[in-house]
């Protein structure tokens, strides 16, 4: 019988199926951050229940800290956000969990230090109370965004109660072309096929095109997943994957490690089995993609307009309009960070764009590595001298400026360019006004102060 | 979502749409107006609840009154988030939706909204009939729990 790589892992974790429909799934590792976070573990302090394995347990700092170079432990970016870090770092003591403290050297964005940390591995389950966890299914891990209760349920029995989703697969026939991302891949699927288009599918993505990509690129185009309704996004590992692995901490050391990998090379789809939905996109097609309006489905080639269709009530927040260019769009902020795109591939990218440029005139930008380690990589390379010396603020690694949470943040009616994966109604501030995209065409749109594709700038 | 708390976040409930500045309320509003107030099930339109694993979302609805959202369809994580917290879900299209009036009965056992048939998961179903906690309903599994990692710890030494 033929199977999915989806199945195999669904299968290989199945205790039992439920007499409900749904079946009972084992949890390899659960990932926390403060925000929501903090709920899940005093809940299990106050419940009186333990962990089943706090060492698969894991809590990051980095919703609400402040991104601040001289940050102190316990400084949040948002009035009175400090309560979610000391009441996690408490519960997490409590709790005997694996903490990893603001001012920890491992500390970073959850689905940027997972992977980093070697956590998130081929055929390991993991959940975190996140929207963005689906991001991890760049390593051929299964996993998925669940809410706070859900976390508490996984924590303590070890275990989450689920119905099987239907499956897709998005193969990619060719290869992306010279200044096309995986980020533009992403924007390019979830405009193609709509904010609701993935139907609850665990969608995996597959093809030439998708082999082609990094891990780092693999992790920004899964981590866009959720953005069109998919439960999650996995992609089969290969010797990219492998070799990215291999020596990090919580990697099989050398003793399993050839175990691991024979297993590891089972992780495939089978040639025959089936996919509820099952498309094949051109890479040819792809060109640098940026959203218009207020859902990351609202997007277009950067070289093209906005179409006719588009819906009014999102022209009116974004203040533009049908059939305009969006490079004749002026900006007035700019944000490399975030779990989408925030490691340090991105910031390369970007660096190679801001190199002995600097940023337009009135321009707010702030770069925020995902994770101290990146920062830590991109300071040797010399890369914080080069956003520095272009204008860009260097923040200490947290989500920073992808949500407003009530603290710093653009002033109502920026426009922003961002590496971020939202652009909803208020979601970098009252009335700011976000448009995606990859972190070259941030670094690109922050000098010329418009919205500009990045050949522009180099060429 | 100030608070680490699970309770005091009713009053952030829409708080964009709900107040004007300053939180004095906004007459408009369709919370504020006397006949809806205080109302316990919450009609929308698509994709209700999109993209957020917040569930303080959840817990700000059910503090304000809320029992039951019907909705063409819901997000994911903040569908299973209302199981969680016994907030019921129900998916109708939007036909069905613009033919309710402002007195809705709905009948969870028998899978009705008035005279409307909704569809819903045994399981979510049983957890919301009986008000079950899902911890102790699944360590009810235990043996097969304990048994199940047992066996796989044979099998992938690497991941223990």
């Amino acid at each position: 019988m033929s199977h999915t790589l989806f199945d195999k892992l669904w299968d290989n974790h199945r205790v039992i199926s439920l007499d409900s429909g749904e079946d009972l799934i084992a949890i390899d590792r659960v990932f926390l951050h403060e925000r929501t976070g903090s709920v899940t573990l005093e809940s299990i302090v106050e419940s009186g229940r333990k962990p089943r394995n706090p060492e698969y347990v894991f809590v990051t700092m980095d919703h609400i800290v402040s991104n601040k170079a001289d940050r102190d432990r316990d400084d949040a970016r948002t009035p009175s956000g400090n309560i979610f870090i000391t009441a996690t770092r408490e519960a997490a003591k409590k709790t005997g969990i694996n903490l990893i403290d603001v001012l920890d050297a491992d500390q970073g964005i959850v689905h940027v230090i997972s992977p980093e940390l070697g956590i998130a591995q081929p055929g390991l389950t993991l959940v975190c109370p996140d929207s963005h966890t689906c991001s991890q299914g760049a390593l051929g891990a299964l996993v998925w965004g669940i809410g706070s209760t859900d976390a508490e349920h996984a924590i303590v029995t070890g275990t989450m109660r689920v119905k099987k989703p239907p499956q897709m697969r998005i193969s990619v026939s060719g290869t992306l072309g010279a200044g096309v991302t995986a980020k533009d891949l992403a924007l390019h699927i979830i405009a193609k096929y709509g904010a609701a288009g993935a139907k609850r599918c665990a969608v995996e993505y597959a093809g030439e095109g998708v082999e082609a990509l990094s891990i780092e690129e693999r992790l920004t185009l899964c981590n866009m997943a959720v953005e069109f309704a998919a439960f999650t996004a996995i992609i089969a590992p290969d010797g990219t994957t492998f070799e990215y692995l291999k020596g990090k901490r919580y990697a099989p050391d050398d003793a399993l490690w050839g175990k691991a990998i024979d297993h590891w090379k089972t992780l495939q789809t089978d040639m025959g089995a089936t996919f509820d939905y099952d498309y094949i996109i051109d890479a040819k097609e792809i060109k640098p993609t940026v959203t218009w309006g207020t859902s990351p489905a609202q997007a277009v080639a950067i070289d093209a307009v906005i179409p006719e269709s588009a819906d009014v009530k999102a022209l009116a927040y974004m203040n533009v309009n049908a059939g305009i260019k969006l490079s004749e769009l002026k900006i007035g902020g700019a944000f490399i960070g975030s779990c989408t795109n925030s490691r340090i591939s991105d910031l390369r990218a970007a660096a190679e764009i801001l190199k002995g440029r600097t940023v337009a005139d009135g321009i707010m930008a702030i770069c925020v590595p995902g994770s101290m380690a990146v920062r830590r990589e991109a300071e040797a390379e010399g890369l914080d001298k080069i956003f520095k010396k272009a204008g860009f603020e260097w923040g200490a690694s947290g989500c920073a400026f992808c949500f407003y949470a009530g603290g710093e943040t653009f002033a109502p009616g920026t426009r922003v360019i961002s590496s971020t994966n939202r652009n909803f109604e208020g979601r970098q501030g009252p009335s700011v006004r976000t448009h995606l995209a990859s972190p070259a065409v941030v670094a690109a749109s922050a000098i010329t102060g418009k919205i500009t594709a990045p050949n522009e700038v180099t060429s | 979502m100030k608070s680490v708390s699970k309770t005091g976040l009713s009053d952030g409930m829409f708080a964009g749409q709900r107040y004007l500045n300053d939180r004095i309320e906004n007459p408009v509003f369709i919370l504020n107006q006397e006949i809806y107030r205080g109302a316990s099930i919450l009609l929308s339109g698509k994709n209700f609840g999109c993209g957020s694993s917040r569930e303080h979302a959840v817990w700000a609805m059910k503090e304000y009154g809320f029992r039951a959202v019907i909705a063409e369809s819901f997000g994911e994580i903040f569908y299973n988030n209302c199981v969680r917290n016994g907030i019921l879900c129900v998916q109708l299209d939007s036909t069905a939706i613009a033919s309710l009036g402002d007195i809705v009965t709905i009948d969870l056992p028998l899978q009705r909204v008035d005279e409307t048939p909704f569809e819903i998961s045994l399981g979510d179903k049983k957890m919301l009939v009986e008000g079950l906690d899902g911890i102790d309903l699944t360590l009810q599994n235990e043996t097969e729990i304990s048994a199940h990692f047992a066996n796989d710890r044979v099998i992938r030494p690497w991941a223990y």
